[in-house]
């Protein structure tokens, strides 16, 4: 679909539904723009993404993936957020160590208050994702189109 | 013989690692100072004015020298930040620069006296000197 | 394979401005499962959720995919519209087009293209989707009131006077709390036991609530309106019905080495005691610790003089198991421990107290009857300092005290120097402050009076050491504003120490599975939007146990708490969650991960029968309790086997997302 125009990258954003979600939602209430190649998957809280989740995007091809959650201290559910950014802690150290920019992943807290937030850290990360370029080194090419 | 204008609230920091801006002016410090009457900059200003980066004012004090390193300010501090180490790391930062020894061996004679214990001569050349 | 709708809603022109409907309409019936694929103005309106009726029937639909607004905007609706016409409210999957597609592009290309992504992965969302039910659970209509002091009593009052059946557990022998102890109270100065007694005497008489004081919870189970509660009821020798409260018994005891815990321990009491005059239940306790019968079998003088026949020294500890639908914390606190603070001098001297120690000596029916006097020599004092922040507004680093602010004792402190002024013009009161916070109504009124019109000397700057001098207390601080160093010699010096939750609560917390800061305060479901809400459900909390508070604002979410608890209690079932997590008990191999990571405690194990191809016999498998989890999915990916999968947000529905987007 994407052939004849210029390349732009595929961002996955796991949002959780509590803080984020609502924060994108914000957003968009307040018609702040940005990429439209930034596609939100909702799950109940950031401590639901399993790291097998963002490798598995990578392999469909995904640029980039970001997973957004609650504010420290303020999730919905005490400590998911905890446990989520521990965890993101360890599987970006694994895709560091098999040379995956580090720019391609990201965790960032955003409270249903910041749809202004929200929309700068996609536009942000939707940038730094565009200079490293495509995502070559975890794409599955049997999985290309 | 000049101090030089270069050092900054960071250099504090490192040489003490004492974070100053935790400090919440309770006046704890003072408070318990010993020497209070004898310090023209008393350990709660310390604190504060190394968070405002006013180094070179503090060290062109008396206070780094009147400290008698009691450590009774940092050990009532409610909130860990030893203004004792700062004015030490300020002392340093004096004594280190050339020329800047608050206290010479030759000046040792003329300071003696026999109620004077050699111990204060001692630790005094170590905490004046290079 | 699904049949499967799909509905693109315009939004009037919020979508369809950006978002060319009819092509997503266009384009989605071209994915595998999609037997029906439209568009129409306003899906949400009574004519759009008819047409989504009227295909769910015509074409067989089982699910439906609405392109519209977010979820957290018409999600219900729409499953709503599904159940009417017959199908599971799970199986509606919403594709936000509007918050997270229209509204933020501008170009109709590009917003098209994306909604048909969107469109897609709840399509393939959909596909795994399975019809759920939410389960329920019945409601035991009791509460459990943990704490018998003003918070506890507030919310026993409340819910009893709903018609609920209420027990409050007290483990001090009488209940009344740190507000009994109290002399007047900010900023009014009406005197505490006038207003507080009358609400001890309301609880004790109400026919729906029952007081089990000297007791304390020993066990809990259950969840949310199915609590199972032990509750210990302590020895106290003295049979509580026979007991008439005369007090012979404690007159006639010749043990008077005990020392009296509601006085702070400033004087002296009985092995057989009653707290306070207005006790209630205003029965004797025997203390163990002091009784001579009970150390050496000689003595038995109380049971002699007892007319009541109440005394009985072999009373053993009472076992008392009850169901509940819910349970309130109302555990309080106490005053650090101000030993701690030898820079104030509080181990070398008895002229330095503490507070509530002082509040004690002020105390008409205090061990001074009220006089103001010194603790050493009985003198009156004519130089008092009062220190705040004793032990409050410490680094969690700093070697003692507590990282946040005790918010009651500015108040109190002026409370103290104005009553001292008030009783004795002759005293000169000094309180060194670092700040005087006084946000409250009222409050800071009440703190310029006791500077303006008492004449009370305030300080800014703290105390950095009391000497102890002959009989006098030499105090040196910091006289900031001055930028002087001050030094008083004082008859008696005042520490504002800091308050922590009562020692019991850690424990306690445990036992509910509620948890708590790094302070031991009991954290709120939402620090907002929940404050008196524990997020175990079920778990309420009221008072002090949650973070310091004075008395108005105690009473005022002892009330809070008591409508969240009325609120569950005149319910007859709950409904539960239907999004929970769910093990495979074909792959749980019962190695207590998940139970660690749930913050509900709502997972336990039991050994069950496996009879499948790879494994025959008996294994330990995780269980999840539907009526408590909450659906957050932590264990899910904390489980090694992939076992435990939360339903609603399941790995394939999630992976099914992920692929439709990368396509």
């Amino acid at each position: 679909m994407s052939m004849n125009r210029e390349w732009t990258p595929n961002i996955v954003a796991f949002c959780c539904n509590w803080c984020s979600y609502a924060g994108a939602d914000l957003a968009g209430s307040g018609r702040m723009n940005y990429p439209a190649n930034v596609k939100i998957i909702r799950i109940p809280c950031s401590c639901r993404l399993n790291p097998m989740f963002i490798l598995r995007a990578f392999q469909r091809g995904a640029d980039g993936v970001i997973l957004c959650g609650c504010h420290p201290g303020d999730c919905h559910y005490s400590t998911g957020n905890y446990y989520a950014r521990r965890r993101m802690t360890v599987l970006f150290s694994l895709l560091d160590y098999m040379g995956i920019e580090r720019g391609r992943t990201r965790v960032e807290w955003v409270s249903a208050a910041e749809g202004a937030k929200f929309a700068a850290t996609m536009n942000d990360f939707v940038k730094t994702v565009t200079e490293l370029g495509e995502n070559k080194k975890l794409g599955d090419l049997r999985c290309k189109k | 013989m000049s101090l030089t204008n270069q050092v900054t609230a960071a250099d504090i920091l490192r040489i003490s690692g004492v974070d100053a801006s935790r400090c919440m002016q309770c006046g704890k410090c003072s408070g318990a100072c010993p020497n209070y009457d004898e310090m023209d900059i008393p350990p709660h200003r310390f604190a504060i004015m190394v968070r405002q980066g006013r180094i070179t004012e503090l060290m062109e004090s008396q206070a780094i020298y009147r400290c008698l390193s009691c450590f009774a300010c940092s050990q009532r501090c409610p909130r860990n930040v030893e203004p004792a180490k700062l004015i030490e790391a300020v002392r340093l930062t004096v004594i280190r620069q050339k020329g800047q020894n608050h206290m010479k061996a030759d000046s040792i004679p003329e300071k003696l006296d026999e109620k004077l214990p050699q111990q204060a001569i001692v630790s005094a050349m170590r905490k004046y000197s290079k | 394979m699904q049949k499967i709708g799909v509905f693109v809603c315009w939004c009037g022109s919020n979508i369809a401005a950006t978002v060319d409907v009819k092509a997503v309409a266009e384009a989605l019936k071209s994915e595998a499962g999609v037997v029906f694929s439209t568009d129409y103005q306003y899906m949400c309106s009574e004519n759009g959720q008819a047409m989504i009726r009227q295909a769910i029937r015509e074409h067989g639909l089982t699910g439906i995919v609405v392109c519209s607004c977010s979820p957290r905007m018409h999600e219900a609706t729409f499953r709503k519209t599904a159940v009417s016409a017959g199908l599971n409210p799970y199986m509606v999957e919403i594709a936000n087009i509007r918050e997270q597609c229209s509204w933020i592009h501008k170009d109709m290309a590009e917003g098209t293209e994306k909604a048909i992504v969107l469109a897609r992965a709840a399509v393939a969302k959909l596909h795994k989707n399975a019809p759920l039910t939410a389960g329920t659970s019945p409601v035991t209509k009791r509460a459990l009131v943990i704490g018998g002091g003003i918070a506890g009593i507030q919310t026993a009052l409340d819910v009893a006077d709903a018609g609920f059946e209420v027990d409050i557990v007290e483990k001090a022998p009488t209940i009344g709390g740190r507000m009994a102890q109290l002399d007047k109270t900010f900023p009014t100065l009406d005197c505490s036991a006038c207003i507080l007694t009358p609400k001890m005497v309301e609880a004790a008489q109400h026919e729906k609530i029952n007081i089990i004081s000297y007791a304390e919870l020993d066990s809990l189970s259950g969840f949310v309106g199915n609590f199972t509660a032990t509750i210990r009821k302590k020895a106290r020798y003295i049979d509580e019905d026979k007991c008439t409260g005369c007090g012979v018994c404690t007159e006639k005891c010749p043990s008077r080495k005990g020392l009296d815990d509601f006085n702070m321990k400033l004087n002296k009491r009985g092995a057989v005691y009653i707290p306070f005059a207005q006790a209630i239940p205003n029965v004797a306790v025997i203390d163990p610790e002091q009784c001579l019968k009970l150390r050496t079998g000689k003595c038995g003088l109380c049971q002699k003089v007892c007319s009541a026949k109440a005394v009985n020294f072999e009373q053993k500890d009472e076992l008392i198991e009850r169901q509940y639908g819910a349970i309130v914390v109302a555990t309080g606190f106490k005053p650090i421990d101000a030993s701690a603070f030898n820079e104030y001098a509080y181990n070398d001297s008895p002229d330095v107290v503490t507070s509530l120690e002082f509040e004690r000596i002020m105390n008409a029916a205090g061990p001074t009857k009220g006089q103001l006097v010194r603790p050493s020599d009985r003198e009156h004092p004519h130089e008092i300092v009062f220190i705040q922040c004793v032990g409050s507004r410490c680094t969690e680093d700093a070697e003692k005290g507590k990282p946040y602010c005790s918010k009651i004792c500015c108040m109190y402190t002026a409370k103290h120097a104005m009553l001292v002024r008030e009783k004795y013009p002759d005293v000169n009161v000094h309180v060194f402050y670092i700040d005087a916070r006084t946000p409250g109504k009222n409050f800071d009124e009440f703190y310029r009076r006791a500077v303006e019109q008492y004449g009370v000397d305030y300080i800014k700057g703290m105390v950095g050491k009391v000497s102890v001098e002959g009989k006098k207390l030499h105090v040196q601080g910091s006289d900031l504003l001055n930028g002087e160093q001050v030094h008083i010699n004082a008859d008696m010096v005042v520490l504002a120490t800091a308050i922590e939750p009562d020692p019991t609560a850690r424990a306690l917390g445990t036992m509910l599975t509620a948890s708590m800061d790094t302070n031991d305060f009991f954290t709120e479901a939402h620090p907002k939007l929940r404050p008196v809400e524990s997020p175990t459900a079920g778990v309420f909390l009221s008072g002090v146990a949650q973070g310091p508070k004075d008395i108005p604002e105690t009473v005022a979410q002892a009330g809070a708490a008591a409508a969240k608890v009325i609120g569950l209690l005149c319910k007859n079932e709950l409904t539960c969650n239907a999004c929970v997590a769910h093990a495979n008990e074909a792959a749980c191999n019962g190695c207590s991960q998940c139970e660690r990571v749930c913050p509900y405690g709502a997972i336990s194990y039991e050994e069950r029968e496996i009879r499948s191809p790879e494994f025959r016999g008996v294994r330990r498998i995780a269980v999840v309790n539907e009526a408590v989890c909450q659906g957050c999915g932590a264990c899910t990916v904390t489980c090694p086997s992939a076992a435990m999968d939360l339903k609603g947000f399941t790995n394939s529905q999630i992976m099914s997302e992920v692929d439709a987007i990368c396509r």
